[in-house]
């Protein structure tokens, strides 16, 4: 958007100041407002990689939508896919509004420079894993998303109050899948732990490192875009999350998972940290495949992107003429 | 060849009777493809009956660094409120 009037120049530290006082009086900061530099790159590093994980999360589960047990089942998977692709080009468009353009974004996820959450890079083996993923996954990504409703970035708090809305059909979906597998035959429920098995690990990772290794944390807390810790985050989805597995009957992977009577809190065995930052630093077992399919639809789609560029040119020089 | 789609912002009207809503952005060759990606994107549950796209480059906005200049003539012109005045007692339907 252009601004109609240029303002004029101020001195920066009573720009600071004002953005200071803003965010201390809860207002939201917009795109055309005056923000500092770190908060820019900052914003614009979170919300792109956050929009790359919804467009590369499509790509687990996009693998079953073809072999989906029913027709019912297909419908429901293409809509909640179709979705997270709409979640992608929402956070790419408040991306956008911090200055820089989608295309370029997109072309650093297509060098290999930005993440994307690396939950992504595990495979799916069975149609449970779909709903593994929906419960888990999505049940996650909800708790991790709802506070960002509140945060200071006007754009971005919009775009995830509209992601909520539809993320809680995406938990339900999946653990409906898990549930159905849970009361079937012998090895339907096998399935059913078997995939809680391989998706409860990289779930409790997807908070991101323990709040005393992350480098992020404070900054992005003083500046509201982050309104809990990685860990304070963690503990709410264990807390949600193991009474479900109650209910399914389905066993949580963790031997020394407990409840603590104390804190009201279930406690958690070790986390294997390390095979977090290998996922993170590439090395998960479907990363490169996950960058390559994007390349190739993205390759792949060139001609139609041209194809309707040079249409719409065409058309307004007709009509200009 | 550069992907050079213009953006647009997509306005909503959720049902008759109420306005067209700024609901966020999108790219799209011309119009009639962000008026059909506009659906997709943001009226996948019935959200809305119609739908306005406007470039966005055709949006000119007021420039938040002199918004206080800008606003201040309203601010002090309490008199434009009904509850500016006194409503002496008994008197109805006022
Ligand atoms: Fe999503
Ligand atoms: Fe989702």
């Amino acid at each position: 958007m252009s601004d109609g009037i240029e303002g004029r120049p101020e001195p920066d530290d009573a720009r600071q100041q004002c953005f200071e006082s803003r965010l201390d009086r809860a207002l939201k900061i917009e795109p055309p407002d005056w923000m500092p530099d770190a908060y820019r790159k900052t914003l614009t590093r979170q919300i792109s990689q956050h929009a790359h994980s919804e467009i590369v999360g499509m790509l687990p589960e996009g693998n079953w939508i073809t072999r989906a047990p029913s027709l019912h089942r297909k419908l429901i998977l293409l809509a909640k896919v179709q979705d997270e692709a709409g979640h992608g080009l929402y956070l790419y468009s408040a991306a956008e509004s911090l200055g820089t353009p989608r295309d370029e974004l997109v072309a650093a996820l297509h060098a290999g420079k930005a993440k994307y959450s690396s939950i992504f890079n595990y495979p799916t083996l069975t149609w449970a894993d779909v709903g593994a993923i929906g419960w888990l996954v999505d049940g996650a990504a909800i708790i991790n998303q709802i506070p960002i409703t509140r945060c200071s970035y006007g754009p971005y708090a919009r775009a995830m109050v509209r992601i909520c809305k539809e993320e809680s059909f995406h938990q339900r979906q999946g653990f409906d899948i898990m549930w159905t597998l849970a009361h079937g035959t012998p090895p339907q429920r096998a399935m059913a732990q078997d995939a809680l098995d391989r998706w409860w690990w990289p779930s409790v990772m997807m908070f991101g490192p323990p709040d005393a290794a992350s480098v992020h944390n404070e900054q992005s807390l003083r500046w509201k875009i982050k309104l809990f810790t990685n860990d304070e985050l963690r503990q709410k989805f264990i807390d949600q999350t193991v009474p479900q597995a109650e209910r399914l009957r389905l066993t949580i992977p963790d031997p020394q998972l407990r409840w603590n009577e104390e804190t009201q809190h279930y406690e958690i065995g070790p986390v294997d940290w390390d095979e977090f930052y290998r996922v993170v630093g590439g090395d998960g077992p479907c990363n490169r495949e996950r960058l390559s399919a994007r390349v190739d639809a993205w390759n792949d789609g060139a001609w139609v992107r041209d194809a309707a560029a040079e249409h719409a040119r065409k058309r307004a020089g007709s009509e200009a003429a | 060849m550069k992907n050079d789609w213009p953006q647009w912002e997509i306005f909503v009207r959720s049902e008759a009777g109420l306005a067209h809503k700024h609901v966020g952005s999108l790219h799209a060759a011309d119009e009639r493809m962000a008026l059909e990606s506009a659906r997709d994107l943001y009226t996948r549950r019935n959200e809305g009956v119609s739908i306005w796209v406007v470039r966005s480059e055709h949006v000119h906005a007021t420039d938040p660094a002199q918004s206080e200049e800008f606003f201040e003539p309203s601010e002090d012109k309490a008199y434009r409120h009904p509850t500016f005045y006194h409503v002496p007692e008994g008197v109805k339907h006022l």
